[in-house]
């Protein structure tokens, strides 16, 4: 019996999302007193996969066949339902990123197990077995018992953090058989930027709103960003326009992200806005509306425009690394 | 070909939630219920394929799981355009269970795509569209941000880590959608709403399901830190508290 807990890799690697996920599933594994067992799927290189023992997984797993090099949701699902049931695990760990939401339902189904999705705590308790998580779009949480005898947690991104427990696992590469007749998909073609932080994965996020007037003022919101070692995000309103790539949005309809600080910048703080930013440790808000909402959710401010402020705050930050 | 949208019905966005500390439901007065943002804009493709004659898409029916309270949702999907509505009368009460009854009805349909949102903004599960695809049998793609027809096959865009990638599927299939599906919601015409009124809601009963999950209560998110406010003369100060007093930079 042990803790499950899925680790996908990009391009054969892991980031810290993958150690929050292993460092999470090992403090569920005490409270249970269980041993974690952290797999892949899809070829990591045994280095990589070592990485994964140093937070806490007892055993490692990277489960590989050529069937699985497309994520099909039913086919990779199917997968992990049957190394849950091979290693008896009651518990099954994925994050709460793209990738995780399109694999826990499949799981649960043929499992039958609940899910406690976007979870951002520990459980509360373990009997009965009872997760806190996001509801209502941030406005609220919610204490969800899951009653079945499999449970699943899907993890929020940046909410657990790192802790080292070097518990010295081998890798082990499996080679699956996989059911050929559940593929389904096939990728045609593929556009992906490279280099960038992605914005789910920053600690620092810039984001701009309406009050930035045009899509010519952006410079220094990108300037401070990169300074900051961030990323760029926006209001819906600005990627309608098409001031900003869709990527950026956040929000009820766009990303959810829960950054260390979050920079609001000639945003209003509208419920929509907040619903994909309100789980950021800090916001800062920058608005020349004295009375704008955004200020009731930051922890600090400036009322002022942000055209004059923001170039200013460059000029601070780039003080600063001298 | 036929397209069934899953529609969830939820408060308004704009609602500030309401609910004594630990009490496992809501207080619902004065709530405006709407459709699920992702749903609307997932009606909204729907119609906007049906619509094209090129698209071999004949008619789009919405899905609905949940009491007769919630007919005027349904009702409102049937003004902006679905053709048609089913709903299963019975209370939602996790994701495991409100799959099981779609899915059961919606394989009594004729269907060659269902849409479901990533998620619902009530209990933000994410879990509904993909449990449906696995109760049916049938294939899924989530992280869809578009959905297009060629040759009477749907070519899928999926949204991926720091990009997006072109996807193929067999029909049927169950697509989990999320921004960029639809630009702006369509709304209601006066023509529709008419409309609307003549047309059926088919009811089906539920099925035996089991619910695995159970809230036992929500809890207000922890309080902020009031706001500390810096001189716009000098937003240096405000990187010295973010580096020394946050420790976030
Ligand atoms: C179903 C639904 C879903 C939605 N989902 C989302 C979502 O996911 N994300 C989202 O962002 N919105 C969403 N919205 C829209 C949301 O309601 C707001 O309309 C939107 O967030 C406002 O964007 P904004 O703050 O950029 O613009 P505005 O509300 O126009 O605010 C602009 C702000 O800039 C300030 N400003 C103006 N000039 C300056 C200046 N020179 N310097 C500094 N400040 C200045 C103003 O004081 C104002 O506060 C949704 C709405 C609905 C109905």
């Amino acid at each position: 019996m042990s803790v499950l807990v899925f680790t996908e890799n990009w391009d054969g690697k892991f980031k810290k999302l993958s150690f929050e996920l292993v460092s999470y599933a090992a403090s569920v594994a005490g409270m249970m007193n269980m041993k974690v067992t952290a797999f892949t799927i899809g070829k990591a290189a045994d280095e990589e996969l070592k990485e994964l023992g140093r937070y806490g997984a007892h055993r490692v797993l990277s489960l590989v066949s050529p069937a699985l090099e497309v994520m099909d949701n039913r086919t990779w699902s199917k997968v992990i339902s049957d190394l849950a049931a091979k290693e008896g695990s009651k518990i099954i760990i994925l994050s709460n990123n793209m990738t995780g939401k399109a694999l826990a339902p499949g799981v649960a189904v043929r499992l039958k197990a609940g899910i406690g999705s976007g979870v951002s705590r520990l459980p509360v308790s373990t009997e009965p077995f009872t997760v806190y998580k996001r509801a209502y779009s941030g406005n609220a949480f919610a204490n969800v018992v899951l009653r079945s005898e499999v449970k699943i947690i899907t993890l929020a991104q940046n909410s657990y953090e790192i802790i080292e427990r070097p518990a010295g696992a081998i890798p082990e590469t499996v080679d699956v058989d996989v059911d050929q007749s559940l593929p389904a998909t096939t990728v045609t073609s593929t556009h992906k930027q490279t280099g960038k932080i992605l914005l789910t994965d920053a600690e620092v996020v810039v984001s701009g709103g309406r009050g930035m007037k045009s899509p010519d003022n952006w410079e220094p919101l990108v300037e401070l960003a990169s300074l900051l070692n961030g990323a760029t995000a926006c209001s819906r309103p600005v990627s309608d326009e098409g001031w900003r790539p869709h990527e950026e949005h956040t929000g009820q309809t766009g990303k959810i992200i829960a950054p260390n600080l979050y920079i609001a910048v000639g945003i209003s703080g509208a419920t929509q806005h907040l619903a994909g930013v309100s789980s950021s440790k800090y916001i800062v808000a920058i608005n020349n509306d004295k009375d704008a909402p955004i200020f009731e959710s930051a922890q600090y401010g400036i009322v002022g425009d942000a055209m004059k402020v923001l170039p200013k705050l460059v000029d601070a930050v780039k003080n600063l690394k001298k | 070909m036929n397209i069934v949208v899953c529609i969830s019905n939820v408060p308004d966005t704009t609602t500030r939630i309401k609910f004594a500390e630990g009490s496992s439901a809501i207080d619902t007065a004065g709530i405006q219920w709407v459709i699920n943002p992702w749903d609307e804009l997932s009606l909204t493709r729907a119609l906007e394929l049906r619509d094209d004659p090129s698209s071999g898409v004949k008619k789009v029916t919405v899905a609905h799981a949940g009491p007769a309270s919630s007919e005027p949702t349904i009702r409102k999907a049937l003004a902006i355009g679905a053709d048609d509505a089913i709903r299963v009368n019975c209370t939602p009460s996790d994701a495991y269970y409100t799959a099981s009854q779609l899915a059961a009805a919606i394989g009594k349909e004729g269907f060659d795509i269902v849409i479901c949102g990533i998620e619902s903004s009530d209990f933000n599960g994410s879990a509904v569209g993909g449990m449906i695809s696995e109760f049916l049998g049938i294939p899924s793609v989530s992280s869809v941000s578009g959905i297009s027809m060629e040759n009477g096959m749907p070519v899928i865009t999926r949204e991926i880590d720091g990009g997006r990638e072109s996807v193929k599927v067999t029909l049927p299939f169950v697509a989990i959608v999320q921004k960029g599906i639809a630009k702006e919601p369509r709304i209601a015409s006066m023509r529709g709403i008419m409309a609307a009124r003549t047309k059926a809601v088919r009811l089906y009963e539920p099925v035996d399901a089991d619910c695995l999950t159970e809230i036992a209560g929500f809890e207000k998110p922890a309080p902020r830190a009031a706001c500390k406010y810096v001189d716009p003369d000098d937003p240096g100060k405000l990187i010295e508290l973010l580096q020394n007093e946050a420790k976030v930079i």
